[in-house]
């Protein structure tokens, strides 16, 4: 195991877009073995925090710590410790599901390929599809294999976007006990929602957004 | 070095292995380059005899048209499932993933190349297997300064609304020294008598590109890919 923390620290994060301000020195703070909900409308801001937090975009202003490092000193090992399921799956169709998981899992450098993968395909419930093209699965199914996708690494940040979206009730209670499972390994979750019902009862902490600031 | 040569390795074995699914890059970029040797071959063959010159054009024209087919389509798919959003926040070295794309993108061109030359020759008869080892060596020189390019700036472009029309744009100008090497390198070994010292100093030509473009694709890479 190589870097590691356990806390995430944003500190009066902002972002803009040309003369758009999409956060607004925005502070929060995530403990191992947590999930903290991210609520708002629409175009609160809220995907823009996840990808800051995944190291995808960067603040134009405030910072963002992983225990004690900083994104950009930590580079290429926060990344490894960072796992991101998005409104984009991140998922290529034309590849079977086992190829997908197996394709990341090498990105990642992971050892014991196969059996990671062969576990993640049956956590999915996709074990008996993994030879099947992703581009015939449905929403669900791809939803399901996307969240293991993002957390074949045993990420210690697990970020969210949206992910109860599109599923149906069955799915739904799926996910919130791999969500269950995965807090209790110890990750640090942050997860984005308009559907407060979704993650009733579920979640840690709540963090309210509006117009890219946090609601008081 | 070993870990980066395979992340390399790993980013361009799935680019292969989706291309190997679909075939898409390949189909079209070998129907446009056979189509455009055969359509300029009606234009530049009179009487059994073409153009002096015009087959080394020709060759380099089917080449980049079609090799810029391949670098909007290879980033476009990892554009469609935002793919290349999931390859950035892994622990994969920015310069890795350029070779890796890159390498892909030379793989398919190489295959692309392996129908065009021997069509260009008997279209426009043409003795490019003369000087087999010498040609090769333009090829390869010269496919990879445009690759090393092209795959920098449709890697920029990914995100832009009109990426398809400002790939040719910016690609062009920047590789038109790779391509009259190329052209001037060819032209130099269909003379009458071969002219290999001429040929020679265009492949040095084309190696310096390579490593001048490469090293500044590698060194831009990374910022240019962080949003």
């Amino acid at each position: 195991m190589g870097f590691d923390f356990t806390v995430l620290r944003l500190l009066d994060v902002s972002r803009t877009y040309g003369r758009r301000r999409a956060l607004n020195r925005v502070s929060l703070t995530a403990q191992a073995g947590s999930i903290t909900a991210l609520l708002g409308p629409n175009g609160a801001g809220k995907s823009t925090l996840l990808s800051i937090a995944s190291t995808l975009l960067q603040p134009t202003s405030g910072e963002v710590r992983y225990g004690d490092v900083e994104a950009r000193q930590g580079g290429a090992a926060v990344r490894a410790r960072i796992g991101l399921l998005a409104h984009d799956l991140y998922l290529y169709p034309e590849l079977t599901a086992a190829e997908n998981l197996r394709f990341f899992a090498s990105v990642y450098a992971l050892s014991d390929v196969e059996r990671r993968v062969g576990a993640a395909l049956a956590r999915a419930g996709l074990a008996d599809r993994r030879d099947d093209a992703v581009s015939g699965f449905s929403r669900g199914m791809r939803q399901r294999l996307a969240l293991e996708r993002a957390l074949i690494h045993d990420p210690r940040l697990v970020l969210l976007d949206e992910p109860f979206t599109g599923l149906d009730e069955a799915a739904r209670n799926a996910l919130r006990a791999r969500l269950d499972a995965v807090r209790a390994s110890g990750a640090i979750i942050l997860l984005t929602t308009h559907d407060t019902a979704a993650v009733a009862g579920l979640t840690d902490a709540a963090v309210s957004l509006v117009d890219g600031r946090v609601a008081a | 070095m070993r870990r980066f040569a395979r992340a390399v390795w790993v980013v361009t074995r799935k680019d292969l292995l989706v291309e190997a699914r679909t075939k898409e890059i390949l189909y079209t970029t070998v129907f446009f380059a056979l189509a455009c040797v055969l359509v300029f071959a009606f234009g530049f063959v009179r009487d059994g005899q073409a153009l002096p010159d015009a087959a080394a054009g020709i060759l380099w024209i089917a080449i980049a048209f079609s090799g810029t087919l391949a670098l909007g389509r290879a980033f476009e798919r990892e554009r469609q499932g935002e793919t290349l959003r999931a390859l950035l926040i892994a622990p994969i070295d920015r310069p890795a993933l350029y070779l890796g794309k890159l390498l892909g993108i030379l793989i398919v061109l190489a295959a692309v190349e392996t129908l065009v030359v021997p069509l260009v020759a008997l279209m426009f008869q043409a003795a490019l297997f003369d000087h087999a080892l010498l040609m090769i060596g333009l090829l390869v020189a010269g496919t990879v300064g445009f690759a090393a390019v092209g795959t920098l700036f449709a890697a920029m472009l990914v995100r832009a609304r009109s990426r398809d029309v400002l790939l040719p744009v910016l690609l062009y100008p920047i590789t038109v020294p790779v391509i009259i090497a190329g052209v001037r390198g060819t032209a130099a070994l269909l003379q009458p008598e071969a002219d290999q010292p001429m040929a020679r100093a265009w492949i040095a030509m084309l190696i310096f590109f390579d490593v001048v473009f490469i090293t500044l694709a590698l060194w831009t890479f990374e910022p240019v890919m962080t949003e």
